[in-house]
């Protein structure tokens, strides 16, 4: 009897692992709002932004019924794994802490850092001789902290901020000579402020971002890793990038 | 010691050569900040407490409004009003001054100095009210003037109805200290949050950079210990 019941459970267990790898015709796709321009809602309350529009016609792709679920950003990874949704498009980077728990697809954009200054500032930032003795502010723990570290360590002072605020008044302050931090936080934070200019052509980092998925769920993985794939290739990807960006987020 | 070096990279593997230059110079930040800023706080308190308890009011007011206000507010707020308020002063830049509050160094050692002193101008005023009436009036008896009277009798009493409360002021300031990191100076906090974020280690960085600050705290103890005996040994019974 007890074989039996066992017997019955594995096959149970088998068949609905084959159901949930055959098709995948509904997908519950998790976003943190507001976080311009990638997710947010106009107005009129209807969401939108780079990662939902990508999103939209990576499920057109897939021709899959997608869902579009709201989350707060701590409870993004827990939500997922208790299965609230099956995926995560709400630029979340790829880390080694993260794979360990969930699975990434491979990633879709990159945000560069981007250097930016005081109108009088006129050095060439890929100029190490000319860099020498300068003051650049970076937020501590981040891809950028680590560029710097390691290119111009020795040569720059290099001064580490908890907050992105902080190290804008000590740049509007001439403490800092220069900054090296996320493009977009640098565009809105401290572009749109009079007296600013980037110094120099923004450097991509790290490993990007990318789609999280349950670690099981690897047919998904494959599945939306093709679409991806194919909406970079047939410039779908570069209609929908040109349409929030200035700059290359391509990867 | 090279054992110990070994024990405590087993304990802590973040603990690497650089990293451990990180706390070393991070440690000397922390103490030169912490120690000056006491010393200078301490020689502004002592004239500061006697003004305080003055009965002029045009003496007394603005020393009282001084230590209000710098004991009313926290010491957070008063480092980010002279770091970051400073700097948005038009035309600061191009004046002497900036050369001192360019760096944090300076700016974080007078917001360190102006609390320490306002706490401890408090610290001393209270021992000097507390001076006993009979030991100034055996004084005035004698004939000393006012100053000899301060030097000889009030400030060494006061000095030792104060050193215990003091000690705990000093302890507090090394532990205060840790918020110099706010304003980019890496002290001993500021080592241990680079650390961090090098490794994501949360325990290793603050447990080690903790157990720094334990040792320091000891060796306060230990000196002010060694100070009360010294200055309290009238205080000890004849056979103890």
């Amino acid at each position: 009897m007890k074989t039996l019941i066992i017997a019955a459970s594995f096959a149970l267990a088998m068949m609905a692992g084959s159901v949930q790898a055959k098709e995948w015709k509904e997908i519950r796709i998790a976003f943190d709002i507001p976080y311009e321009p990638f997710e947010y809602k106009t107005p009129d309350g209807e969401l939108t932004g780079f990662e939902v529009e990508l999103a939209e016609a990576m499920c057109k792709e897939l021709k899959a019924d997608c869902e579009f679920v709201i989350q707060a950003w701590d409870g993004m990874i827990p939500g997922l794994l208790a299965r609230k949704f099956d995926a995560i498009m709400s630029s979340m980077s790829i880390t080694p802490e993260r794979a360990e728990r969930i699975l990434f697809s491979e990633p879709y954009y990159n945000t560069p850092g981007g250097w930016f200054a005081r109108d009088d500032f006129n050095t060439d930032v890929t100029d190490m001789e000319a860099m020498e003795g300068k003051t650049v502010g970076v937020q501590r723990g981040t891809t950028m902290d680590t560029y710097v570290t390691q290119k111009m360590g020795g040569i720059v002072s290099i001064k580490r901020y908890t907050t992105a605020d902080d190290m804008v008044l000590d740049l509007e302050g001439q403490r800092l000579d220069v900054v090296f931090v996320d493009y977009p936080v640098g565009e809105q934070t401290i572009l749109s402020k009079d007296g600013f200019k980037e110094a120099g052509e923004p450097v991509k980092l790290g490993q990007g971002v990318g789609v999280a998925m349950r670690k099981r769920d690897k047919e998904l993985a494959n599945q939306i890793n093709a679409a991806l794939r194919k909406l970079k290739k047939d410039g779908t990807y570069d209609e929908i990038m040109n349409k929030y960006f200035k700059y290359d987020i391509k990867m | 010691m090279e054992q110990w070096i070994a024990g405590l990279q087993e304990q802590f593997p973040i603990l690497t050569p650089a990293t451990l230059m990180q706390y070393w110079e991070g440690m000397v930040t922390t103490v030169q900040l912490v120690f000056l800023s006491l010393i200078i706080g301490l020689v502004l308190a002592v004239p500061l407490a006697i003004l305080r308890t003055a009965r002029n009011p045009l003496v007394c007011t603005p020393v009282w409004a001084y230590t209000y206000v710098f004991r009313g507010t926290p010491l957070l707020i008063q480092l980010y009003i002279i770091y970051y308020g400073v700097a948005q002063i038009p035309g600061i830049q191009e004046t002497f001054w900036w050369t001192v509050f360019r760096e944090p160094f300076y700016p974080a050692l007078l917001a360190f100095t102006l609390n320490t002193a306002a706490y401890t101008t408090e610290i001393i005023r209270g021992a000097i009210v507390a001076t006993p009436a009979g030991e100034i009036e055996a004084a005035k008896a004698y004939g000393m003037d006012w100053w000899l009277r301060m030097r000889r009798i009030v400030l060494p009493s006061a000095a030792r109805r104060a050193i215990q409360a003091y000690s705990n002021e000093v302890i507090f300031m090394l532990h205060a200290s840790a918020i110099a990191s706010v304003v980019t100076l890496v002290d001993l906090t500021g080592a241990a949050r680079n650390a961090y974020s090098n490794y994501y280690a949360p325990f290793q960085a603050f447990i080690f950079v903790a157990l720094l600050y334990m040792m320091l705290t000891f060796i306060l103890v230990f000196a002010f210990r060694k100070l009360e005996n010294h200055l309290l040994k009238h205080q000890k019974s004849a056979t103890g």
